[in-house]
């Protein structure tokens, strides 16, 4: 059944124990809502020199963002900041390949499980909204300290 | 599916027939269930074939030809505004206004009295009454107009059965308000709301009413004159029509004396470096070629409507929404956001399934050839009161039947296996 590929187990496992989850301190916030749908996210990015040390977010929303934000905060944290951007910039990629990639699973790790979901135009933004958060709030907070 | 029959339905066997996009078969062959009529209707071959006969064999400008196919549009343009007026019980064909939906319907009237004289002009020392139930459509032209003029903005707050609270209405509607704007039929909740209580107080202290019809004009009887409003917005493509067509109806006095919003040809009588003087009302509030095959269109979907009769119709429609509603309340953990009875409610049901998000519960739905809304559904506030993200909504026409209730139910089932 197509649903599958969408609600991959590591999708609905992530969305059921979400991984971060919370506001922690942070160097920077932000507030990005899907109007489509309603989803929202209030994420904050918190860096020690050039290296994600933390991502933080409370949100609102369905299984696909909300596993999204629970696989990014695994994915980036820990990360150098340039390295980070790779991930986001690949998780980006693939979300726009609309069912045509399977994602480069050395980089996306968890990730890739997003690959069905890029099929749906109306489900991409959900999958999307905790990326492009943590994009917008980590150009913030490089801002505010740069590295 | 089952072949329930409930008393008051309509032949649906018959009428689904005329709707081509309802033989689809979609994923895995499964016949499409269409519920998601309160964010637009499906259209009838008979409409269908209008259309394409206007383009075929009238097409041109209206107005302003003396050729065959000039004289033959304007004759179908105009005539369709004759079939709206004899719908909605105009007193004059003149008050019908065509616009492109409701939402610009709405955001004409609210610069109309944004830019009007006293006794009708908005201004700081004005007030605005609507309600929190309302439409973005008719919450943020109100605010335009708010900013604009530093108009106060008032709202009628909601009950927790999802009906409006009433308890202040004279503390709302005061010698100050200059407007009252509400939703007959609200798109989300369905609840019916009480015209005569409201209009009854906005007479009482001189304020114009406005009437956002964009629910009830597909669904029921609608008649301006028992309404007593001012001014009544409707949109066609929930009716049957194509897309790209509204109304706005609006009293024959209040469209001489009001000025007009947009400027353009059409709209004028003449026109020269200095000043221009406008053209009567209806075509004082119509600038520029107006959606001309969209009014046809508008007028063959009132045709259809009208043979089979709004009272029918809105009498099946009760039939299934009772129905939906009794058994929407079986499925385990559902809440419905809105009346949980039929009375005094239209054909929309909102509801949130326990904790699963109506974004989830749409998908796979979707799945199973069911087509709902999911979402805020252009009223945010409403979920705000509610204290809920989104809701899932599911909403009847006279196509719909029992059957289509009950595919709904147990895909609502299946969701709640599926998320368990
Ligand atoms: C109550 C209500 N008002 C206004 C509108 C706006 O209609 P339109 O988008 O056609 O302008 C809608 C449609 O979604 C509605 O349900
Ligand atoms: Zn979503």
């Amino acid at each position: 059944m197509k649903l599958d590929s969408m609600y991959q187990e590591i999708i609905l496992d992530h969305y059921r124990n979400p991984h971060g989850k919370g506001l922690r301190d942070g160097d920077a916030e932000v507030h990005h809502v899907n109007p489509t749908c309603g989803d929202e996210i209030t994420l904050r990015v918190r860096l020690d020199g050039a290296v994600v040390a933390d991502v933080s977010y409370e949100s609102q929303g369905c299984s696909i963002s909300q596993a999204s934000a629970s696989v990014l905060n695994d994915l980036v944290v820990g990360k150098p900041v340039g390295e980070a951007q790779q991930i986001q910039e690949a998780f980006l990629e693939l979300m726009q390949s609309k069912g045509q990639s399977d994602g480069d699973e050395d980089l996306l790790e968890d990730a890739v499980a997003f690959a069905g979901v890029s099929k749906y135009p109306a489900r991409v933004k959900c999958a999307l909204l905790s990326w492009m958060a943590w994009k917008d709030a980590t150009a913030k907070a490089l801002a505010a300290h740069p590295a | 599916m089952t072949n329930l029959t409930l008393p008051g339905l309509l032949d649906t066997d018959a009428i689904r027939k005329d709707f081509p996009v309802l033989q689809r078969l979609l994923h895995d062959d499964r016949p499409l269930v269409y519920l998601d009529n309160a964010a637009t209707s499906q259209k009838p071959r008979q409409v269908l074939d209008v259309l394409a006969a206007y383009y075929e064999q009238h097409n041109a400008n209206v107005h302003r030809g003396v050729h065959v196919l000039a004289e033959e549009a304007t004759a179908l343009y105009e005539g369709a505004r004759d079939k709206v007026a004899a719908f909605v019980n105009a007193p004059s064909r003149d008050e019908v206004i065509f616009t492109k939906n409701a939402s610009e319907s709405l955001n004409l009237v609210a610069n109309m009295l944004g830019w009007a004289d006293e006794p009708y002009r908005v201004d700081a020392d004005s007030e605005i009454v609507i309600t929190e139930m309302e439409h973005h459509s008719n919450i943020v032209p109100w605010q335009l107009l708010s900013q604009r003029t530093g108009a106060k903005l008032k709202w009628f707050g909601l009950t927790d059965e999802g009906r409006l609270d009433l308890s202040n209405i004279d503390e709302l509607i005061t010698e100050k308000t200059k407007v009252v704007s509400f939703t007959l039929v609200s798109n989300l909740l369905g609840t019916v709301n009480p015209v005569e209580t409201i209009v009854r107080r906005a007479q009482d202290v001189g304020a114009l009413v406005v009437i956002d019809a964009s629910q009830a004009a597909p669904h029921m009887v609608l008649d301006v004159q028992a309404l007593e409003a001012d001014f009544v917005a409707f949109t066609g493509h929930k009716m049957l029509a194509p897309t790209g067509i509204g109304v706005l109806w609006g009293r024959q006095e209040l469209l001489e004396d009001l000025p007009p919003f947009l400027g353009g040809g059409e709209m004028i009588e003449t026109v020269t470096m200095g000043s221009s003087t406008y053209a009567p009302a209806p075509h004082k509030f119509e600038a520029g070629t107006p959606p001309i095959a969209q009014a046809v269109g508008l007028g063959a979907a009132i045709d259809y409507l009208s043979d089979i009769g709004m009272a029918e119709i809105a009498a099946h429609e009760h039939a299934i929404t009772e129905y939906a509603v009794n058994r929407l309340q079986e499925v385990p953990d559902l809440r419905i956001i809105g009346p949980n009875t039929a009375v005094d409610r239209g054909a929309a049901i909102s509801f949130v399934l326990g904790d699963i998000h109506p974004h989830d519960v749409g998908q796979v739905l979707d799945e199973q050839g069911i087509a709902v809304r999911v979402g805020h559904h252009c009223a945010r506030p409403v979920c705000l009161r509610y204290g809920i993200p989104a809701t899932t909504r599911a909403s009847f026409y006279l196509y719909s039947t029992p059957g289509e209730v009950d595919a709904l139910i147990d895909g609502l089932h299946h969701v709640r296996n599926f998320f368990g």
